[in-house]
């Protein structure tokens, strides 16, 4: 019964502990410990210089952690071949050679990416219009965008880290993007890690979503019990306030004797009383609820 | 979707609709988790999760290797459960907007009459 004995215990895809990266004082990922589970979407959120690609960077083994560590598949990522042969990543502002042109990128694929899949790449430089013979230096930052989408996706590889991929596509390319993602995904799962500001588009894609602010983890969540954890109250200002004491508070606006209050951690039983209380209750979405918690708000008088 | 609900929830919602409308009747296949993920651009394990949803419910029946079918007598028990939550989902609510703008009950249900077409 050794096959057995020796299956090893089933592990995260990616997983941090204690991860740090300080640049002089600057602690630009400090203290983070996550794990994201095998064959997942997860959404990396946060605001720009938060600390997303660092902690993408980190989990590529590009750059070294202060201390703490991450693991991929249960092993160390820095300049370990066998870990980084199932990894793409695809960062924000990739660099290619000066007379680079995209069929080049196209051509070396293969060499990096072991299931690289040279048909699909196809069908998409054509979806996405891809000039594949114009030189890199004069395509448009949404063509060069599209560079990284393609080889993220037709790399198919078993953990893929894409960092703000479609800065400058237009609408079209990145619900191109968002359907040829859902689609390859169902038939080839895998692991992907996305970074974006484009919250609203990506909600319903995501899995699980972790919100980074200030290097910190502030949300680790699955997407789903997101929805509806906050609320907004609106009535009049008093019966709002009587409310909503007590409660955690993440933004209040005021329009004459009618306050709008938006509270986090509610229940169902939560909403029961406040529509009991003749007061309205608004959704918050995905995207308001991590701007609420990552600005620092005067009006709740605490730094949410 | 409705951004204050699990998404789940509401694919589970959706499917029970379809069956209660007549579009997919007993017997019938289901569509997949990975047409419902690509119809309603939703993460295919959201998909999954709303049809488990229905399974453990009786609605929905798995038969290994083809996939998901609508179970006998599944019609009859969602109008149950849709009944049984109609007067804390519509009667309630509409009650309590009646009672804001001085609607009495009686009035209420002269309204009803006559909206209702015959």
């Amino acid at each position: 019964m050794t096959s057995t004995a020796t299956a090893p215990p089933s592990t995260a895809a990616i997983q941090a502990r204690g991860l740090s990266r300080h640049y002089g004082r600057v602690r630009a990922v400090d203290d983070v410990s996550f794990a994201i589970p095998t064959g997942t979407i997860c959404g990396l959120l946060g605001r720009n210089g938060a600390g997303k690609s660092t902690v993408m960077q980190l989990v590529t083994g590009q750059e070294f952690p202060s201390s703490g560590e991450v693991l991929l598949d249960g092993e160390h990522p820095v300049e370990n071949a066998r870990v980084l042969s199932r990894v793409a990543f695809i960062k924000e502002s990739q660099k290619y050679p000066d007379d680079f042109r995209p069929k080049h990128v196209l051509a070396a694929a293969p060499s990096f990416f072991e299931h690289w899949d040279a048909d699909f790449a196809a069908r998409l430089v054509d979806e996405f219009r891809l000039p594949v013979n114009t030189r890199i230096k004069k395509l448009s930052r949404g063509q060069l965008s599209s560079i990284g989408v393609i080889v993220g996706l037709a790399a198919r590889a078993p953990i893929t880290l894409l960092d703000e991929p479609y800065l400058g596509l237009d609408a079209v390319a990145r619900q191109l993007f968002y359907d040829t993602l859902l689609a390859d995904y169902a038939a080839h799962p895998r692991t992907i890690l996305l970074s974006t500001h484009l919250i609203d588009e990506v909600a319903d894609l995501l899995e699980h979503v972790l919100v980074i602010d200030d290097g910190r983890i502030i949300i680790d969540a699955a997407a789903d019990d997101l929805r509806g954890r906050a609320m907004t109250v609106v009535g009049r200002e008093g019966e709002v306030e009587a409310f909503v004491r007590g409660r955690t508070v993440l933004h209040r606006d005021r329009l004459g004797s009618i306050a709008s209050v938006t509270v986090d951690d509610v229940t169902a039983a939560d909403r029961a009383a406040a529509t009991a209380a003749g007061l309205e209750l608004g959704a918050v979405s995905l995207q308001q609820l991590i701007v609420r918690s990552t600005t620092v708000d005067d009006s709740t008088g605490t730094a949410a | 979707m409705d951004e204050s609900r699990p998404i789940f929830l509401q694919i589970a919602e959706l499917i029970e609709s379809e069956i209660l409308a007549g579009a997919l009747l007993e017997g019938m296949q289901a569509p997949s988790t990975t047409e419902i993920a690509a119809f309603h651009r939703i993460n295919p394990a959201t998909a999954l999760k709303g049809v488990t949803l229905l399974v453990d419910e009786g609605i929905l029946v798995k038969r290994r290797g083809i996939g998901m079918f609508v179970a006998d007598g599944a019609r009859d028990r969602i109008l149950a459960r849709r009944r049984a939550t109609f007067d804390d989902d519509f009667v309630t609510p509409i009650l309590a907007e009646a009672a804001a703008i001085g609607i009495d009950p009686d009035q209420l249900i002269d309204r009803i009459r006559k909206a209702a077409p015959r």
